[in-house]
């Protein structure tokens, strides 16, 4: 299994039945394949719907109907759009269950930065601010490392996207959660030991007397 | 309401006027309005709109060749020509999240000084901005934002004005229609007054200074 696929699939465990889940664009966006049989989950795209469905059939996308990305998409029965006002009253409103977002670093205390590199890339930062100001669950999907260099560090030294700490960071390494504002490992990917884990991980990981496994089924 | 071409709307708007336009990613986005402002070659303008689009797409056409002075939004990532004028220092552009900038619009069109919102607080954003606490929490004084010209896409528009909005087309329309001292409007289809029935009208006729004609 790839590294992305992990992670998406790891992530889907949290949804549960009636959630409203709010994907980001990159990994988190994979998350939808991977929703457990025999639950109902609401996905919102920002740009005005919940209930967005599968990328439509060669011919059937319609130009009005499109994702965040401005991408075509499909609405799936029983689906609302609305304008953008009323999309981020739902952001900042506390009405999402659960926002997944990608990360350029997260912190020992479960901060994230994840939408500016000054200098080199200054994109924006689109609705990321509000989803992690906001939703009830902050989940970041994300690689645990990149170039060799850990992404899960001591503080981070880019930008922050909120002051709020996230709630999960699930890697294709590792489970970490923030209880106490102290970055604790939950779980480890199949064949990935602790002390693999730890000679990636540059910020301090409290590491429980028992670590499972991710349950990827 | 007055009926007109865009040729017509588009010379209503001066050099260097501010101009609102909806659409996000360039869906929802007068497209008309957007060639006829590279035909009239407008320049100077300040733009309020999410995004930058992409290069040829919607607001994206406005970048080609250098008619915006600065820029209002919440992303530009996915314009390289913008993020290069951007960074060259031949635009300024004021990237806010992407809550606030609609809230900052609602706040014009609805006669309001501005909002308080806790996103932002404890980052980049919040520097230069009033911080007040309620109850506890703070918030950051985000300020009301409006424009000289509003440029909206409807799906519907009747001859009275009506609008309707389709799927994520919607976005940014019915806020910026109401937060500018002109508003101009183009329609996917223009329709006698009551097929769009009057609880599904999303904005009303009297916010429509100007309907573009179709055809």
């Amino acid at each position: 299994m790839d590294a992305q696929t992990i992670i998406a699939r790891r992530v889907a465990k949290e949804l549960r039945n009636g959630n409203l889940v709010n994907l980001g664009i990159g990994i988190p966006t994979l998350v939808a394949n991977y929703v457990p049989e025999g639950l109902n989950v609401f996905f919102q795209s920002e740009n005005g719907l919940i209930g967005t469905g599968p990328i439509p059939e060669q011919g059937m996308a319609h130009p009005l109907l499109t994702d965040a990305g401005g991408k075509p998409i499909s609405a799936l029965p029983g689906a609302a759009t609305f304008d953008s006002a009323m999309s981020f009253g739902l952001i900042r409103g506390g009405h999402v269950d659960i926002t997944v977002l990608g990360g350029l670093q997260v912190d020992g205390s479960g901060h994230l930065a994840n939408w500016m590199i000054p200098g080199k890339m200054v994109p924006g930062m689109g609705g990321a601010m509000d989803l992690v100001s906001g939703a009830k669950r902050v989940i970041v999907a994300m690689q645990h490392a990149a170039k060799g260099k850990s992404k899960i560090v001591v503080k981070c030294n880019l930008p922050l996207t909120s002051a709020r700490p996230i709630d999960l960071v699930v890697t294709d390494m590792a489970v970490i959660a923030f209880p106490g504002g102290k970055a604790t490992l939950q779980e480890t990917a199949p064949g990935v030991t602790v002390a693999e884990v730890l000679a990636v991980t540059e910020a301090e990981l409290a590491i429980p007397d028992k670590v499972p496994e991710m349950n990827l089924s | 309401m007055k009926s007109v071409s865009a040729e017509e709307a588009v010379a209503l708007i001066p050099n260097g006027a501010s101009i609102m336009v909806g659409g996000f990613m360039g869906v929802g986005t007068p497209e008309r309005l957007l060639d006829e402002l590279v035909r009239q070659k407008k320049s100077g303008l300040s733009l309020i709109s999410n995004d930058a689009a992409t290069p040829g797409k919607g607001v994206g056409k406005l970048f080609e060749g250098g008619q915006v002075s600065n820029m209002i939004g919440t992303h530009i990532g996915l314009n390289p020509k913008a993020q290069q004028q951007m960074l060259g220092k031949q635009i300024t552009v004021d990237l806010i999240p992407q809550g606030t900038f609609v809230e900052r619009i609602r706040a014009g069109g609805c006669g309001l000084g501005g909002v308080l919102t806790p996103t932002g607080v404890g980052t980049l954003v919040e520097d230069g901005k009033q911080k007040i606490d309620v109850n506890g929490k703070s918030y950051l004084l985000e300020t009301a934002l409006r424009a000289d010209f509003a440029l909206v896409h409807a799906f519907l528009a009747d001859y009275a004005g009506n609008l309707t909005y389709a799927l994520t087309a919607r976005n940014f329309n019915p806020v910026m229609a109401m937060a500018a001292d002109t508003v101009i409007v183009t329609a996917e289809h223009i329709v006698p007054v009551g097929v769009i029935a009057p609880d599904h009208v999303v904005t009303p006729g009297p916010l429509v200074d100007y309907l573009v004609a179709n055809g």
